[in-house]
């Protein structure tokens, strides 16, 4: 193997290792914060990736209707889990949350589909629909549950990606689409060849990062959201909502699908079931980083995108084999290295 | 017999079904499917729903059943009854060498670690060249019996639903054993179960070879139901989709397995056949709707339909009371009248910078009630855990009846002699009191899980529970005899702790808080009961905080503070030590 050969496959795989440590870091920040791992995760990438690549062909995104669907849904659930104490503030609320925020985006689209909006509008849109799917999600399949057990949890996760993945099929067939890229420069370093979109990877990951770690630092909600991680009665016992915690959860976790999707559709082509295994790859991440630290995580994504990029050079036929055997190792030392403490389960 | 009636009603209704006139081949194919999985989910509801152990790669051990008959009929030519001990033991060896790696996994590193091989194997099974790579491998002979050839899914359909039923029964005989009940322990978490010699590690890698040859053995039905197999059945799908049909069905319940099969198996498939005509919809409407129904399915009924579905049956649960005129073998008791049982020498035990014990040193005479104060913090149930080998000393001696122990785990304490209560009660809250107790006398019974699975156990069984039975009227609590643990008050739950530390046969009892959450009558009534047994023989030592309590009943205090002794006689003496004074209530009084 020559050294251009080498620096390629570790650009690769630092590209899409980029792209896994935000999804891994979503994954991290659901879990942590509802018990929830995140299956559906991947329907994010794709449905932000496909809501996007779809705006851009001037064709009116599925997303959107569902989008509002699940809306109507989610006021049914807030009025009938407020039945007993119904108030017309709490309803108008409700309402104007639920309903009257995914129509405003649903009339917003559908005047906007086939003018060729610039590219950041459709990005801006895209985001906001699958933003709306997430917590919308959060509310429907996973605040009822909210008192189970891990195990009936990650059961409605994978019902969650089913019925998701089959509404992906629905809206945008089976075809895979591609959509532009966010920028068309491009610089060279060497042999190496920099493309914009790859330098945009790079620097909307770390700007999501750093993002990530001011909000759970620095402002109140995001020590809301930590509080919640670490103990919910006790976090409900000083105030804080962990149904709302919860929701700022999906939201965050949508938001990071989505622009992964919208960051990898202009590189490779995308179809309605590959996120999942997208999403597997940043869960991976996340495993090695023990479900809890993001930092840990970003550096494990980096390492599966690269031992992924050369396993499809050397082997690629066993190139999903040697990414999930990856795995064991590293949960036996993890395991080993835990304390031996009693925990407490459900 | 008559909890075995229903079992009975159930599979001569199964045997009747094929001869119902005119019953469309169709649900046959069905049933067959729903007995297929169901096999695999009942061992899922052992591996999971009873023994905690979250598992997404059964269908994996499903394809190493399939994948060995299809190979060694169709390249060896074995007869399929020959590769059917083979299926077995190949998923059997798998699940050894898997479980070794992966049960050692704790907490949600587990269920993540059997993800990844079973996507591992997948990739693999579809690789490999000797297993015909994506195609798999076809032309699998059917089972056969003489002349008489099992094709058609009405035929193995009594080799499917044999399986089933031949398979809930002995699950059913293995949970109600002996190990039976170390295997419903683990899900609580392992510290009590060893500490009366559970080898929970053991336990666990049992459960975990009982559900992958219950996988490898739908797996070779599949193969000659099928007569042909290819890796799709056996990927990460179809994983999920077992662990979707045993907690739908009941995680915890043998026939919520069955259940969940029936229920998953028949609404997939009237989805598939029946939605796309009502809607005319394009695309995977029927995986919509399934997602969604899973969902609900879930909110409805969190703990699975079983439980709702049993609450209806007219069935009540066994109140069998054991004989109690059967006996087990007693400790001989070599330790002379009055010497010294335990000794504890300049125990230590350091947390990083914290010194949790500082070189306690300190005895307990044989026939001696010693107690153990101090404030909150003082470093006294760490002391119960080095002496019971929960944690390791960092320096220091610890000898029981003059025999130095050098670190045993807890199973080899309780060998010796010692048994204890926690000072955060760890019962099996959906256990009955009975069973919880007998956990106690865990060491004293012999049967393993394959004699219990054919009820050859029963002997054995017998007497172990005759002495749950025993000890739980002994410290007053035989009314609540077949209650759930979970549902009697703390301070009596802290009480079936102790009958269950009474059955180790212990010739030291380790007590921590025993009187904590007791009305005063039965705080007596605890007191006169550890009084009785010191005069029996046995050694006390308990750590509790009611002054009143432990003035009265021990022979000898020993009080620590900030893990330092600071004080060590009689009641009355250390009721006048100024030390004391000044550790309880400061340095101005």
């Amino acid at each position: 193997m020559n050294t251009t050969i080498m620096l390629f496959l570790i650009q690769d795989g630092i590209t899409n290792g980029a792209i896994y440590a935000l999804l891994g870091l979503a994954l991290v920040l659901v879990f942590a914060v509802t018990r929830v791992i995140l299956i559906p995760q991947g329907e994010f990438v794709t449905y932000g990736a496909l809501t996007y690549a779809s705006l851009c062909a001037g064709q009116m995104p599925g997303t959107a209707r569902l989008a509002f669907v699940m809306g109507i849904a989610a006021f049914a659930f807030d009025v009938f889990a407020a039945r007993r104490a119904l108030r017309l503030p709490l309803i108008a609320r409700a309402f104007a949350a639920n309903i009257i925020l995914p129509g405003i985006v649903l009339a917003l689209t559908s005047v906007l589909v086939g003018r060729h909006p610039p590219v950041l509008v459709n990005v801006a849109l895209a985001l906001v629909i699958v933003a709306l799917i997430g917590v919308f999600l959060y509310r429907l399949a996973f605040q009822p549950l909210a008192h189970t057990s891990v195990l009936v949890l990650l059961i409605a996760s994978v019902g969650c990606h089913l019925a998701m993945q089959g509404l992906g099929l629905l809206f945008f067939g089976a075809e895979g689409q591609r959509g532009p890229a966010l920028a068309d420069t491009a610089a060279t370093l060497g042999p190496l060849r920099f493309t914009g979109q790859s330098i945009a990877v790079y620097t909307l990951t770390i700007a999501f990062i750093v993002a990530l770690w001011l909000f759970f630092g620095l402002s109140v909600y995001g020590k809301a959201l930590r509080a919640t991680a670490v103990n919910r009665l006790g976090a409900r016992l000083v105030g804080i909502r962990t149904s709302l915690s919860g929701q700022i959860a999906f939201l965050l976790a949508s938001i990071i699908g989505a622009l992964s999707g919208i960051l990898i559709v202009p590189i490779t082509t995308l179809y309605y079931d590959t996120g999942f295994l997208i999403g597997l790859k940043g869960f991976i991440a996340a495993i090695i980083g023990g479900l809890v630290s993001y930092p840990l995580t970003a550096i494990a994504a980096l390492l599966v995108g690269i031992v992924e990029a050369f396993s499809s050079f050397y082997a690629s036929n066993f190139k999903e084999v040697i990414v999930f055997m990856l795995l064991i190792p590293v949960l036996l030392a993890r395991s080993l290295a835990a304390p031996a403490v009693e925990e407490e389960k459900d | 017999m008559r909890e075995r009636l229903p079992i009975l009603v159930f599979a001569l209704l199964m045997a009747a079904i094929p001869f119902v006139p005119d019953m469309p081949p169709f649900w046959i194919v069905l049933l067959d499917n729903i007995g297929l999985s169901a096999l695999v989910a009942m061992g899922l509801v052992l591996l999971t729903g009873v023994g905690g152990l979250t598992s997404f790669g059964q269908a994996a051990f499903v394809g190493f059943g399939a994948y060995t008959t299809a190979v060694l009929t169709t390249a060896y030519g074995l007869s399929p009854w020959l590769t059917l001990p083979a299926a077995l033991v190949v998923s059997g060896i798998a699940a050894v060498l898997l479980g070794l790696v992966t049960v050692r996994l704790s907490g949600h590193y587990l269920p993540l670690g059997t993800i990844a091989w079973g996507l591992g194997l997948f990739y693999l099974f579809s690789k490999l060249e000797f297993l015909g790579r994506n195609d798999g491998i076809s032309g699998i002979p059917p089972l056969a019996i003489g002349t008489f050839r099992m094709i058609d899914p009405g035929t193995i359909y009594y080799a499917i639903w044999a399986a089933v039923l031949i398979a809930a029964l002995l699950t059913m005989n293995l949970l109600d054993s002996r190990t039976g009940r170390a295997i419903r322990a683990l899900r609580r978490g392992h510290v009590a179960a060893e500490a009366f010699g559970v080898q929970t590690p053991r336990s666990k890698l049992l459960v975990f070879i009982h559900a992958a040859v219950l996988a490898g053995l739908s797996g070779w039905l599949y193969a000659h139901f099928q007569r042909a197999v290819n890796p799709t059945p056996f990927g990460a799908q179809a994983g999920i989709e077992y662990l979707f049909i045993a907690v739908v069905g009941g995680a915890g319940y043998v026939w919520g397995g069955v259940l969940g099969a029936a229920i998953v198996v028949v609404l997939k498939e009237v989805l598939q056949s029946y939605l796309p005509l009502l809607l005319h919809g394009e695309g995977q409407l029927e995986i919509i709707v399934f997602g969604i129904l899973l969902v609900a399915l879930l909110q409805l009924a969190p703990s699975g339909v079983w439980p709702l579905l049993a609450s209806l049956l007219p069935v009540k649960p066994s109140t069998k009371r054991p004989d109690p005129t059967l006996q087990l073998t007693e400790r001989v008791r070599t330790a002379g009248e009055g010497g010294v049982l335990l000794e504890v020498d300049k125990a230590r035990k350091q947390f990083g910078g914290v010194i949790a014990v500082n070189d306690v040193s300190f005895d307990v005479q044989a026939r001696e009630i010693v107690a153990l104060i101090g404030p909150n913090g003082a470093g006294k149930s760490t002391t119960f855990n080095l002496i019971t080998g929960v944690l390791t000393a960092t320096s220091g001696a610890i000898a029981v009846n003059g025999r130095k122990l050098r670190n045993p785990p807890p199973q080899e304490v309780v060998k010796l002699g010692i048994a204890r209560t926690f000072q955060h009660v760890k019962l099996v809250p959906d256990m009955t009191v009975l069973e919880n107790v007998a956990i106690g006398a865990h060491l004293r019974g012999s049967a393993g899980p394959l004699s219990s699975m054919f009820r050859l156990d029963r002997a054995d069984e017998a007497r172990l529970l005759a002495e749950a039975a025993r000890q739980i009227a002994r410290v007053g609590l035989a009314e609540q005899m077949d209650q759930p643990a979970g549902s009697l008050s703390l301070g009596q739950q802290r009480i079936v702790e102790i009958a269950r530390a009474l059955c180790a046969d212990p010739m030291l009892l380790l007590l921590d808080e025993p009187a904590a959450g007791l009305r005063h009558m039965e705080k007596q009534r605890l007191a006169s009961l550890l009084r009785q047994l010191r005069d029996g023989g046995m050694s006390v030592l308990l750590v509790e905080h009611d002054m009143g309590f432990v003035m009265d009943l021990a022979d000898r205090i020993v009080v620590l503070d900030f893990g330092t002794k600071i004080a060590e006689g009689t009641p009355a003496a250390i009721k006048q030590n100024p030390e004391v004074i000044k550790a309880y209530l400061g340095a101005a009084a």
